[in-house]
């Protein structure tokens, strides 16, 4: 049935940052989101996948097959490449999938500790977690940062023809072109209004 | 929730991790307090119960801001949040993951250092007995606490104040346990106390830690 969002706004830190925001992504595509630096789309990844509560509207679809990946990888230096994965993969009671290391062409690294690898490759160890837990609708905020153009590619080429291809759903915060074909959702015109209500101090005032 | 307890334990023995900072803290103060305040012992016999409670209640403090910081730091907190395992357990199996790195070392290596400190020979089963009981009411008061101030940078001297209140009653009972039993008097009392305090935390810290995560994560 897809993601559908209807009459969403959302707070970051008490202050409304969008407001009216509506949208639906059908299953097996994906949408980018765009806007300059600070209009709140890690916000909006954040309350789509239900780390924080919405202002108002409401999101279906997404609670039980969201996954989310944020700046940060949540890799564990001292721990493998492989024992990294293996704990996500068993966190959400599935196995490890043995192509997942080719997807993202981690092969080579399988062994390293994770506190060894360049920022590209600790990046690709972030999103081969995507991978490995299996969700169908997943929040991404600048997943290709640190990304050479290569993997890039190989990103984009999984969540083509992995992810999407099989029914999946993405939203994908990105300032670059990740060579999808997606729709996107410019953020500029759903900016609150300043004085909007809903702070988080309305209550004791 | 067993991966996430094996995680922890696996990242807690690698290089870097706090595996054995509580106890040998534990083995420091122990070792020092006889230096401190002298031979006699008499004396000793006297603080020993107090003393290996204080030090093993402050070892189990020192490691308590690792318990989500960590996470926090990597961004795993957040990864975890929106992951089947409800906050609940992700909290529960950080208490149990710091408690067999802290609690259950201190539990073990007591009755060793009690000899140090002259305790009296009947008070060993009452000291091991409370321990055992009294650590995890620790681990998970701890993780409570840990919870309410994982964003905070600098956060271990607020967590201190905050914990460090709820922890009086596990001392003052564990304490009076090891004791009284030193003394040959009836100690089952202030250990079924212990007990209480003990299975209270395991019911009820879970739920505060991951409700308390869930604002933090906001």
């Amino acid at each position: 049935m897809g993601l559908v969002v209807l009459g969403l706004a959302v707070a970051r830190g008490g202050i409304p940052v969008l407001d009216g925001l509506s949208f639906s992504v059908p299953t097996g595509s994906a949408l980018i989101l765009r806007g300059p630096n600070g209009i709140g789309k890690t916000t909006l990844l954040r309350t789509l996948a239900g780390l924080q509560p919405p202002l108002a509207g409401t999101v279906t679809g997404a609670d039980e097959d969201a996954a989310y990946a944020s700046h940060a990888d949540g890799v564990k230096a001292p721990l493998s490449v492989t024992e990294n994965l293996a704990f996500w993969a068993e966190v959400y009671g599935r196995n490890l999938p043995q192509d997942v290391f080719a997807a993202f062409d981690l092969e080579a690294l399988r062994d390293r500790a994770a506190g060894t690898l360049s920022s590209g490759q600790t990046r690709r160890l972030g999103l081969a977690r995507l991978g490995v837990i299996g969700r169908s609708v997943l929040f991404l905020d600048e997943p290709t940062n640190s990304l050479d153009a290569f993997s890039v590619r190989l990103f984009a080429d999984w969540l083509r023809d992995r992810h999407l291809a099989a029914g999946g759903i993405a939203v994908i915060a990105t300032h670059i072109d990740l060579g999808i074909d997606a729709p996107i959702l410019e953020l500029s015109p759903y900016v609150a209004a300043p004085d909007a209500s809903g702070g988080s101090d309305e209550a004791f005032l | 929730m067993k991966a996430l307890i094996l995680r922890d334990l696996r990242l807690a023995i690698r290089a870097g991790g706090g595996f054995g900072l509580g106890l040998a803290f534990f083995l420091i103060v122990i070792v020092l307090v006889p230096f401190g305040v002298g031979p006699e012992a008499a004396v000793l016999r006297r603080i020993a119960p107090g003393i290996l409670w204080v030090a093993a209640l402050l070892a189990a403090l020192l490691s308590l801001d690792r318990i989500f910081a960590l996470d926090h730091e990597d961004g795993s907190l957040p990864l975890l949040a929106t992951a089947p395992l409800p906050l609940e357990s992700v909290a529960l199996a950080k208490a149990i993951a710091h408690w067999i790195t802290t609690g259950l070392p201190l539990t073990l290596a007591a009755p060793g250092l009690g000899f140090l400190l002259n305790l009296s020979p009947a008070a060993y089963p009452w000291l091991f007995g409370g321990l055992a009981l009294g650590t995890p009411a620790l681990s998970l008061i701890g993780t409570f606490g840990a919870a309410l101030t994982v964003g905070l940078r600098r956060g271990g001297l607020l967590l201190s104040l905050l914990v460090l209140p709820l922890y009086v009653p596990i001392l003052i009972f564990g304490a009076e346990a090891a004791r009284r039993g030193g003394d040959g008097l009836e100690a089952t009392v202030p250990l079924v106390f212990l007990g209480g305090i003990a299975l209270g935390t395991l019911a009820l810290m879970p739920f505060a830690a991951a409700l308390v995560l869930r604002i933090n994560l906001r």
